[in-house]
């Protein structure tokens, strides 16, 4: 049982993931998960405003449904699949978060200071966290893909491009992780 | 459209990259810290079997479910998008630590404050949408 509770280990969790997106292959689809935003604007009508969200959404419902399949996967595994052992991270990492004044993990996926209910009262918070989703529709839109698309979709596909794409991906979160979050907390 | 068999895929998605805490935004920092190799491997693994999966239906002609001939089309060319892109996309990742999968996923789990970061996320879409023609590619 405790194969269900504990962390799932690096191997056997990519080796899964992989077997995601050549599943999708096999349905004659691709594996990436940022072009539902775009499905999304569409869906809210905006395909008569901009030019780029007019185009056949619902000819995309295939990923839609994968959205919402993860959705229950994640309400799932959070619910029914986790126990307090979980997100063991680097004592180190923890050490470093606690000198931001974020606090530690102790089972929980998610930083009480960036997430909590607390947040709502912060318009510094609510701010960080419109900010970053801004960051990542832009990017991933203006790259063409995500983590999904480019790092595992295209890099699996030996895209150079996909590469390119990658590398900008740690550059970035390099320069948030290393010098921008400790000017921000 | 067979919806169930899509869901089906995702729901082993989202449960798949909650128990190997790749939606942890704890995880994500870890990774940007070099402090734990647990994402490196995780990416690892997954892109060696696509790329072990892929060359396998290259090689041998394979069909996909409705026996059409797979057919993997390759990324447009470029350079701009991708380095600039991508690195708007790792400034947000590794902000909010969620790339668009679990922000869905975080979303499904009843994690509320995400709603902020999708509705970020909407709107960077958008603005891309409206500045598409203006940006070098």
């Amino acid at each position: 049982m405790n194969l269900i509770y504990q962390t799932w280990s690096w191997y056997v969790s990519g080796f899964l993931i992989g077997m995601i997106m050549l599943c999708l292959i096999y349905f004659g689809k691709t594996f990436g998960m940022s072009s539902n935003l775009r499905s999304l604007c569409s869906m809210a009508g905006l395909g008569k405003r901009v030019e780029f969200f007019d185009f056949d959404w619902k000819a995309q419902r295939w990923n839609l449904a994968v959205v919402l399949g993860a959705m229950l996967g994640g309400f799932v595994a959070v619910h029914f699949m986790g126990d307090a052992s979980n997100v063991a991270v680097n004592p180190k990492t923890i050490a470093q978060l606690a000198q931001l004044g974020i606090d530690a993990p102790n089972g929980k996926l998610m930083p009480d200071a960036l997430f909590g209910t607390q947040i709502w009262q912060s318009p510094k918070s609510i701010f960080i966290l419109i900010i970053g989703g801004g960051l990542i529709g832009f990017g991933s839109r203006y790259a063409g893909g995500c983590t999904s698309g480019h790092a595992i979709s295209g890099l699996s596909n030996l895209q150079l491009p996909s590469l390119k794409a990658v590398i900008g991906f740690f550059v970035g979160g390099l320069i948030m992780a290393h010098f921008l979050l400790p000017l921000i907390f | 459209m067979n919806v169930l068999k899509y869901l089906f895929v995702g729901f082993v998605f989202g449960i798949v990259l909650t128990k190997s805490e790749a939606v942890s935004w704890y995880r994500i920092y870890e990774m940007f810290q070099f402090q734990s190799f647990h994402m490196y491997g995780i990416i690892a693994v997954a892109i060696l079997t696509g790329i072990i999966g892929i060359q396998i239906i290259k090689r041998n002609n394979l069909k996909d479910i409705k026996g059409q001939p797979i057919e993997i089309i390759d990324k447009e060319v470029g350079s701009s998008r991708y380095w600039i892109g991508g690195l708007f996309f790792g400034l947000g990742w590794a902000l909010v630590g969620s790339c668009p999968g679990p922000i869905f996923i975080l979303l499904g789990a009843g994690f509320w404050s995400v709603l902020l970061v999708l509705l970020g996320a909407l709107l960077g879409t958008f603005i891309y949408g409206l500045l598409k023609d203006k940006l070098p590619h």
